[in-house]
Order: C-alpha cells, then structure tokens, then sequence
C-alpha cells in the first residue's frame, strides 16, 4: 500500500502511451503510466512508482518548499502559517 | 543416546526455502538438528571453518555447497562462487587455502558447452586464488534435479600466522569493519532472474578476500577478534550471530556501512535491507581498538579494499543484540533474516 | 537519491525534533495515530520514537491490508491454485502469510507454482506468455494499489486475455479511520493521515475526521522529516485548539486526488456491502469487488472457493491493539505464542504490522539510548 519510491522519467514509447523507462540511481525499469493520463509526464519528470505504476507527478517546487519550511523551523512561528490547512473551522 | 536425542530441538515438519536462507531458519536447522547429532559434545560456535590438529599439524577445513540460478550472472558464475566460496570461509577463519576438491551434481540434459564454461571458470578462479583442486567426483541425476548443476566443495589450508579467531576473545570497544560495499551479489542475482523486471549496471562482488585478509593480518593480526564472510543473510545476520556467540552487543553506525547507489535503488524500489542480502566477496571483522585503524588503513591501501570502513563497534548491552543507529540518532534492533529477502510493497 | 534524501537529512530532522520539543507541552499526554503500516515501518525503521518526547505516544493504525485480512481469504486464494494448471501470483508480502494449512511459500514448497510479483501487470504479462496455464493474481492492497489493479484489469479485457483472473482483496481506507473513531475506548487525539492512499483519494475524504470529530489530520509523507513535520503540524494545530485537515505530502499529493486513478477504480470495482476485516470484524462498504463487466477476470467467478471463515484464538488481541487500545506489549501471546516466525493474529504476519515491527526493532533495544550520543560522537 504504502512503498513508492521517487523514479525519473528518462525514455517515452511513441507506440504505447502507457509505457516509460524510469531510473532510480543507476536502477532502470518500465512502468505504466496510465494512471496519468490526465496530464502525462515527459523525460525529465519525476514520478512516484508503486508496484509499477506511475501514481502522481513530484513537484519539485514543492520539495524545496517543504526543505525551506524545514529549516525555517524554529526561526519563527510566524513561518510555520505558509502550511495553508484547508480544513473547516471547528 | 538419548541424551542425544533429547538435545534435539528442530521440530519443523518439513523443510522449507527458508532453511537454506542463511537466517534465523538455517540456524535453527543447524543447531536443532545436525549439531546435536554430528557435532559431539563440542560446545563451540559453529564458525565458516574447522581448524583441527591432524597428526600433529593444524590444518583448516571447510565445506560449503553452490546452488544458484541462473548460472551465469554479471561478474561470475556457479564456478567461481565454488572456488571463491571455499577460499573466503577459510580466510575468515584465519586461513590460507591450499587445496580444494570438488563434487559436481549435474542434471541430465545439460549442455556440455555450459558445464566446460563453468570448469573453466573455476580452474581461473583457483589460479587466481593460487588454490590447487586436487580432486573431486560426479553424479548425474534424472532430467529436472538439480537446477542445472549443484556443485560442493571441501576446502583445506593452513592457518595464517598470527590470527587467533575466537568469538569469545572478542571486547566491548572493539571495532567492527566491513571490506567495501554490500549487497551487491544478492541484488545482481535477484535482477539476473529476470521475474523483477529491473535493469541495472551492477555485477556480483565475487572474490577471493585472502589477499585482504593477508593485508589486514601484516600490521593488525595480533588485533583480529573475529571474522566472517556476510553470504546469505548479509551483514546482518553475520553480525546477529556475532552478537549471540560472544554475548555483547553490536552497534552498527548505518550511515557508515558503504552501499553502492544503485544496491540502494534497488533495494529501495523493492522494500529490502541491503544489510540482509548476500555477499560474495567481502567479509566483515572485529578488530582491538588500537589497531583498527591500522587494519583499515592496510586495506585502503590494497587493491579492492578501498572502500572498506570502520561501521560500528562492540557495546556490553544489549547482549546478544545488534542495533543500527542512524545518523540523528534513531536507534533500531536489526535482527537476522527470517527466510530469503522478499520484496514487498507495503 | 533525489526527493529522498534531503528528507533523511540529519540536519533537518534534528531541527525537527526539537521543535517537536518545543511545541510539545509538559505534563500533556498526547496519541497520535499513524494509520498507514508504511508510517509504522518508517517509523521504526529510522527510530523516530527516540526523538520524540516521552509525552507523544505513536498509536499504530490498521492501515496495514496484509494484517487485516481473513486467514480464510488466503485459504480461498490458495484453493483456487490447486490446479497444477493455474500459477499463483501475488506480491511478496503476501508469501509468508499463513493459511490454515500454511503460506503461499510453504504452499510452493509442496509443489504449488506460486510466483512473486512486482506489479500486477507483471501477472498480466505472465498470462500472455503462458496461454496454456491460468494465471490468478491475489490482489491486496488500498486504494494506493486498487488503481493499478483496475487498470490491468481494463488491459486484460481490451486484449482479451483469457487465462488471467484476479481475486480482489482490496479495501478502503476511511471505513477503518471511522471504526477506530466508533471504538469506545479509543482515545486518539490526531492522526498522521495516509500518504500513498491519498495521492489517489485526495485529501477531502478526511474532512470529517476534522469537522465530526474535531480530530486535527496531516496527510504525510513517508521519510523521516516528513512524519516528524506532520507531528510538527499536529502540535500547532492543537495549541491553537483548531482541527483541519493538512496536506504536509504536497510534493506528491494532490487535493483533489487522480481523477483518472479514481475513474478507472469505479469503472473496474463497486463496494462490497460488507467485508471482514482480521482483527475488527465486520466493516460495510469497506472492500473492493470486481464488476460483474469483469466477472470473466473475476477470480471468485471463475473459481470455487471453501470460502470458510478461519477466526484468529480468542486469546489473540489483534483488535484492540490495531484500535490502539492495546500496545503490542500488552497482548497476552505477543513474544510467547506469538512471534514473527510463528504469527498467531493479524499483526504479526506483516513486517509492517505493528506488533512484528515493535518485535523486530523495538524489543531488544532497552535501556541502551542514552549511550548513543558517546557512540556516535566516538566514530572514526
């Protein structure tokens, strides 16, 4: 359920859209991205696999924004109100 | 005889892939049933190899079998796992191998072409290995045994001068060194099966560590606690079983233990620890404080051992246990293996 | 190893940790619940307990879909193989999962062809290459995996592949959160929220957590400093006695979910009224079950199964403890009876079940922590 792992896109197939070779640090496999479909990685993109499967895209901005809140932690309490919560008020 | 019979504690109904997996399974098949049957009254951890005093000289003596499929696999073959095998047990003993005899197992139906190829493999392994194979014997079984071939080996050498391997000699402070990065055999023959489905630039580690060991041995032997080859089971379960016979603790600074990138990818993609696969080239030893870093230092210096490093060290508690700490601080208990390396997806 | 790395940074978590420290107030006991068995693997395997204070206690959930499944299920799976004829596919964590008369592996060893795979595609693959053989995938997981599962069933069916079917043991996620809140003795004061699941789900499937149950919950990631940031979150949200549903996973996790991940799911699948989970009963609308569009890939169509239901020993505790009612530890069989060699209950057979993670890495650690400074401080 839970074990995805960050992969980069590096080859498309132009016969079958489902199909990409992704890598990990040397290791390369191919896996289906149909789940994708929507909005289609190209090489370069960054996904997260599980069992095979592209599941979504990794957002690099994101990434670095999450390290910045990271190392901003402490610093300032103010800081920590850029996580937008998108709940309901209780 | 009852005595005897009564020490046996293997109850398993059946045996099962898990025995032969080089962990908790295999030992308890080891201890529970052939020790208490084969073994005497010896009360002795079962190391890689014997060293037994035949009239009047010490030799070293071991005996290990090779099944694996495929046969051919990046870096090596059946043959040369054999030749390297036998030589590393020896090593790791405190040995030098000098001879070995073979026993080939072969299954009807294989092509001459491929058993040449692996006699070949193994006569340039043991000249590598300056082994001499002075003999051996054949059985040919029905087509459908045998995966191919199985082959044994029963290897004989003589100790190294000034290596005292014992377990029980072994201290809190110790350190605990690993000759270069692990998990490579494993992983190159999980891929080589093809039933994964995962590409890599990554070939089995198989060597003879002798001439390592031999360098350690020069400027650290009299600092030599305890040595083995990690094989099935990995590290961790060498260093689970260190921790049992010796009855310390081992502390394993995880961040320290050398991996290659693509052995992490994989084991990563896959949901396994590189600390539980095999090993076929390296070893792992405990070495007295003082001269750790000398022992070190002569293995960075000789070919191959560049990226050995110091990974850990001997602790008084927890007994009989190895924890891995990460680089924050965050403590885990490592256990051995249960049975092969499953990949999985939770 | 990118987008992994940064985020097992020692620097960073360390920052973490003592801003987890800091927020946490004294005398104030808090449980947080990780519903995902990938969080209590994590957990575990890089030793977040140790970093936290004493007063925030981990409560591990029943996000665990090997843990919560019927022995029977098993049973039904491996009946369906008995057939030489058929070839057993499942992933590896399924392989050690005891039957009544054993496991998948144990099965092999007697003479079953039982296969390991990576991807449920792999066992459409297989079925191609073998048009003489049946191939059965035993499909487990959440709505993390139910997708992938979907889409090779839509595969099989465009290709007509006829020797491939699947027994579908998936279930869904919300249903468990709510059977844990439902519980009577639970006392759980928040949740890290699933990471995987909601990269399908999204994050407004949780909004009632928050809004019915004034439960604050962070959906998380799955390094070190995401979890340690989530629990960060918590503690804010509960310092300003607020109780909203974050999304600390945004590299990965998308509001809204995968719409064509959704899709294909309601086009493969419908609830089961009711399913039996291992260790907490029976749950409605909580399990996933091929259409009948699909029956011909419907592995429960196409076989005959004992379908007998196999109840753990009433001694077992493996329902409170997954509530979190129970630790591990406190379970009667739990290291006698029960251990990860010989599992009796639910959360034993997992690697990732809470009791064989609290076994395997927690046991034997005792009283050796505060030492671990001087180790590290002392190596070469």
């Amino acid at each position: 359920m839970c074990l995805a792992i960050p992969a980069k896109v590096v080859e498309l197939f132009p016969g079958e859209r489902s199909r990409a070779l992704v890598e990990v640090t040397g290791v390369r496999r191919h896996i289906d991205i149909g789940l994708l479909e929507d909005d289609p990685p190209v090489p370069g993109d960054w996904v997260l696999v599980h069992v095979g499967f592209a599941m979504s895209k990794i957002s690099e901005d994101q990434a670095l924004d999450q390290l910045r809140m990271l190392t901003m932690l402490g610093e300032s309490e103010a800081a920590m109100e850029e996580v937008q919560g998108y709940g309901v008020e209780t | 005889m009852e005595a005897v019979l009564s020490k046996i504690r293997f109850r398993d109904p059946q045996i099962e892939m898990a025995h032969g997996a080089g962990g908790k399974a295999s030992r308890r098949l080891v201890e529970g049933l052939f020790a208490p049957l084969l073994f005497g009254d010896s009360t002795e951890p079962l190391g890689d190899a014997a060293h037994l005093e035949v009239g009047g000289t010490r030799i070293a003596f071991t005996a290990d079998s090779f099944v694996v499929k495929p046969l051919r696999f990046p870096g090596g073959s059946i043959g040369e796992l054999a030749v390297n095998g036998t030589v590393n047990d020896l090593a790791v003993s405190g040995a030098r191998a000098q001879a070995l005899v073979v026993t080939y197992v072969l299954e009807a139906g294989l092509p001459s072409e491929i058993l040449e190829a692996e006699v070949r493999a193994m006569a340039k392994a043991a000249a590598c290995a300056s082994v001499v194979i002075a003999g051996g014997d054949t059985k040919v079984v029905e087509h459908g045994k045998a995966d191919s071939m199985y082959i044994t080996t029963a290897g004989i050498g003589r100790p190294i001068p000034g290596i005292n391997i014992a377990a029980a000699s072994v201290r809190p402070g110790d350190k605990v060194l690993v000759s270069g990065p692990i998990g490579d055999h494993g992983i190159t023959i999980l891929l080589a099966r093809g039933e994964l489905e995962l590409e890599a630039e990554l070939c089995s580690d198989t060597r003879s560590v002798l001439p390592l060991v031999e360098a350690m041995a020069r400027v650290a032997g009299p600092g030599i606690r305890w040595m083995r080859d990690p094989t099935r089971g990995g590290v961790a379960t060498s260093l689970n079983e260190l921790a049992r016979d010796c009855g310390l603790g081992v502390m394993l600074w995880e961040d320290a233990v050398p991996v290659r990138d693509v052995v992490r990818g994989a084991c990563e993609l896959l949901g396994l620890d590189p600390l539980h696969i095999a090993n076929e080239g390296q070893f792992v030893a405990v070495v007295a404080p003082e001269y750790a870093h000398a022992a070190l230092q002569a293995l960075h210096d000789w070919p191959g051992g560049s990226a050995a490093a110091i990974v850990g060290e001997m602790r008084e508690e927890p007994s009989g246990t190895l924890l891995g700490v990460n680089g924050y601080g965050g403590v885990r208990a490592i256990d051995m293996l249960v049975g092969d390396p499953l990949p999985r997806i939770c | 190893m990118k987008f992994v790395d940064e985020f097992r940074d020692a620097a960073v978590i360390t920052k973490a940790a003592e801003e987890i420290r800091r927020l946490a107030e004294p005398g104030r006991q808090y449980r947080f619940m990780e519903v995902c068995g990938g969080h209590t693997h994590a957990i575990y395997r890089f030793g977040l307990k140790d970093l936290l204070p004493p007063n925030i206690e981990l409560v591990h959930g029943p996000g665990c879909p090997v843990c919560v499944l019927p022995m029977g299920r098993i049973d039904d799976g491996l009946s369906m193989a008995r057939d030489p004829n058929v070839i057993f596919c499942a992933f590896g964590d399924m392989m050690r999962v005891p039957g009544a008369q054993g496991s998948p592996l144990e099965h092999k060893a007697r003479g079953m062809d039982v296969r390991i795979v990576y991807s449920p595609a792999d066992a459409l693959n297989l079925a191609r290459k073998n048009p003489d053989r049946h191939v059965m995938f035993f499909a487990i997981g959440f709505e993390t995996t139910a997708p992938s599962t979907a889409l090779v069933l839509m595969r099989a069916k465009a290709q007509g592949v006829s020797n491939f079917s699947v027994f579908s043991n998936h279930v869904t996620i919300i249903p468990a959160i709510r059977a844990i809140l439902d519980s009577p003795d639970m006392r759980i004061d928040a949740f890290i929220g699933p990471g995987h699941v909601s990269t399908v789900i999204g994050c407004r499937p949780y909004e009632w957590i928050a809004r019915n149950e004034g439960r604050p919950i962070v959906v998380t990631g799955f390094e070190p400093a995401d979890i340690l940031q989530s629990i960060v979150m918590l503690l804010q949200q509960i310092r300003a006695r607020e109780a909203k549903v974050e999304n600390q996973y945004k590299r990965v996790v998308p509001w809204e979910g995968n719409q064509a991940a959704l899709r294909a799911m309601a086009e493969v699948f419908e609830l089961r009224p009711y399913f039996e989970w291992r260790g907490m009963g029976f749950i409605s609308q909580s399990a996933l079950r091929i259409r009948d569009t699909f029956a011909q890939w419907d592995a429960e169509q196409r076989f005959e199964t004992p379908g007998v239901r196999v109840t753990d020993p009433k001694a077992a505790q493996c329902g409170e403890v997954l509530k979190g009612v129970l630790r591990p530890t406190q379970c009667k069989l739990f290291g006698k009876e029960c251990t990860p060699e010989k599992p009796v209950g639910a959360l034993m057979v997992s690697s990732e079940g809470s009791c064989a993670a609290y076994y395997n890495y927690e046991l034997r650690k005792q009283p050796v922590l505060t030492t671990i400074g001087a180790g590290i401080s002392a190596q070469a």
